[in-house]
């Protein structure tokens, strides 16, 4: 067992510490809360057009003014957290569990493997982000989960390269020596000993990539690469709403606006996150 | 013997091409469809005009010899022809480049100014309200999705108050399209900056430069900026080598030319030589540019050892 050591206070109450964090749990829990009762919040069909006048104002029945086709924008906009947060999810997941394990499998091979490894990492981190993104879109064809599944595999690189070099450092060390010495096989000495103590470096990892995730697949939806519509993605919603701005500007502020809250409560919660978890941090 | 190292890390740059190259190669041949089809673009063909666009595009030799094919052609900056403009990718991105480095010297312009600004007064003031105030920007800085707040600035600046162009590619339409993209960069640097330059305040050498009466301003413009600046301008460097590549959404929203356009365009298009190309040279320019910001270290800074 590798027992984390004491931290004196818990780690959430820590979190909570700063007011920046705290704002930003509260209105992560917010979105997320928006995203998991859409339904039953949005007080029209998402998808259903000519709930009111094309391009109408903000209004007390319609809080955020309607689009092109009559669609209620506040509904959409809470529809849309559903969508925009399941890609920047799935994205960080992709890049977390293949990025992880081939960090943690390289790096503990070792000597030849390891250097092959690297070397290839390097090439890969290489592409621009948004190049690779796009590069990949190109051979998947576009779409939304495709945008996402291209967003998560450009980040592999990314959390392969940390992964590898936390494995390196811990590889050495007695708790590892040990277990081997006592004949635990790779596999275990892996999912036992190595995993569990790179669990805080990874989860700092994949809460700061949240929020580019999240901010990431919408901008590929934005370009017409991700969310087709009706999909009442945010980036989708903006770029539709491009046309229109001059005419109706509601069209855009508000998917924008709830994307910008997302990704600025994402990192604040993950600044300090990586703070709180990881002591080589300056703690503000 | 410094020389010597300069030309190992060079040539150090051939085997990461390699890789990266195979990588878009290897990358255009998975893409689903005949190749022949897609340059024809559904116009009737007969058989034998079929055969003859196959040779033309080499797609009838085995994947080796194309591959061989490819990276020969590619050294000498050929990456052949557009399926819809049927002009040579490389004069197509020639043509782009102009307009992409304005926007990307006129977004590190905007960023560098905001950014160090904002790192310095936070890292001499730190752990105050100003402090924290600067970097809440700077996060909002990373935070903002550019196309958003490129869509309000046009809305509020261009659209209501009529004071700048929204079109065109002269110098005046270039300050909201800096604005938007420098905001990114400046949130970022402002935070590098800041912990540089709080790591800098705790040196002797400060110390010894407030002990002997120094103003403050002076000590921070003189001796912290300076030796705070490497790890700001490695990610400055960074920066520009990805806006070599084009900034695709800056560019689309403003519908500006330039090569993230081309690049998004042609994937849309399914013009796959242009997105070939365009992805294997930016990739060489990220690659080159980041071993010449490597190079430059060691020569400004004598204590980075290669």
């Amino acid at each position: 067992m590798s027992a984390a050591p004491a931290r004196g206070p818990g780690v959430l109450s820590r979190m909570l510490g700063s007011p920046g964090a705290l704002i930003g749990c509260v209105v992560l829990v917010a979105i997320l809360g928006m995203a998991a009762f859409a339904p039953l919040l949005a007080p029209y069909d998402w998808n259903a057009t000519s709930q009111c006048r094309r391009l109408a104002a903000m209004s007390p029945e319609h809080w955020f003014g309607c689009d092109l086709f009559g669609r209620d924008i506040a509904s959409r906009v809470m529809g849309g957290a559903r969508y925009s947060l399941a890609m920047g999810v799935s994205t960080v997941v992709i890049s977390l569990v293949f990025g992880a394990t081939l960090g943690v499998c390289i790096g503990y091979a070792g000597g030849r493997v390891d250097r092959v490894g690297a070397r290839l990492i390097d090439a890969m981190l290489c592409f621009p982000p948004i190049i690779l993104a796009i590069l990949i879109v190109a051979v998947l064809g576009v779409g939304l989960w495709n945008a996402a599944l291209a967003v998560g595999i450009s980040g592999i690189p990314r959390f392969a390269r940390i992964t590898r070099s936390a494995t390196l450092s811990l590889a050495s060390r007695d708790f590892v020596e040990a277990a081997r010495a006592i004949g635990s096989s790779n596999l275990r000495v892996v999912l036992r000993h190595l995993l569990p103590s790179l669990a805080p470096i990874l989860i700092v990892m994949a809460t700061l990539d949240l929020g580019t995730a999240v901010l990431f697949t919408a901008t590929l939806s934005f370009l017409g690469l991700g969310a087709q519509p009706p999909t009442p993605e945010w980036g989708a919603m903006l770029n539709a709403g491009r046309e229109f701005v001059r005419y109706a500007p509601w069209t855009m502020v508000f998917p924008g606006l709830a994307l910008f809250l997302t990704v600025m409560a994402v990192n604040l919660v993950g600044d300090r996150l990586s703070a709180v978890l990881d002591p080589r941090q300056r703690v503000r | 013997m410094k020389l010597q190292s300069i030309l190992r890390r060079l040539l150090g740059v051939i085997p990461t091409l390699l890789i990266t190259w195979t990588v878009v190669f290897g990358a255009m041949r998975l893409v689903p469809g005949d190749p022949v089809l897609l340059m024809l673009q559904g116009t009737p063909v007969s058989d034998e005009a079929m055969a003859a666009a196959r040779v033309k595009l080499g797609v009838d030799r085995p994947i080796v010899v194309q591959y061989v094919g490819f990276l020969a052609n590619a050294v000498r900056g050929d990456f052949g022809d557009s399926f819809r403009s049927r002009q040579p990718v490389t004069s197509l991105i020639a043509a782009e480049f102009p307009y992409t480095m304005q926007l990307a010297v006129g977004g590190l312009l905007i960023g560098v100014v905001l950014g160090v600004v904002l790192g310095v007064v936070a890292g001499v003031r730190s752990g105050g309200w100003i402090d924290t105030l600067c970097m809440t920007a700077a996060l909002a800085g990373l935070s903002l999705p550019s196309f958003w707040i490129a869509m309000l600035l046009i809305q509020v600046f261009a659209t209501e108050l009529g004071w700048v162009p929204v079109l065109g590619t002269g110098l005046n339409a270039l300050i909201l399209p800096s604005i938007s993209l420098g905001l990114f960069i400046a949130g970022g640097l402002a935070r590098l900056t800041r912990n540089s330059i709080i790591d800098v305040m705790q040196q002797d050498y400060i110390r010894t430069a407030h002990a002997k009466g120094l103003p403050a301003f002076l000590v921070v413009a003189k001796h912290a900026m300076r030796n705070a600046m490497i790890p700001p301008l490695t990610f400055l460097g960074i920066q520009f080598a990805v806006l070599i590549g084009g900034a695709v959404v800056t560019e689309t929203v403003f519908a500006r030319p330039g090569i993230g356009r081309l690049l998004v365009q042609a994937v849309l298009e399914k013009d796959f030589p242009v997105v070939q190309g365009v992805v294997a040279l930016t990739t060489a320019a990220y690659v080159l540019i980041n071993v010449l910001i490597d190079i430059a270290y060691s020569i400004i800074d004598p204590r980075v050892q290669s």
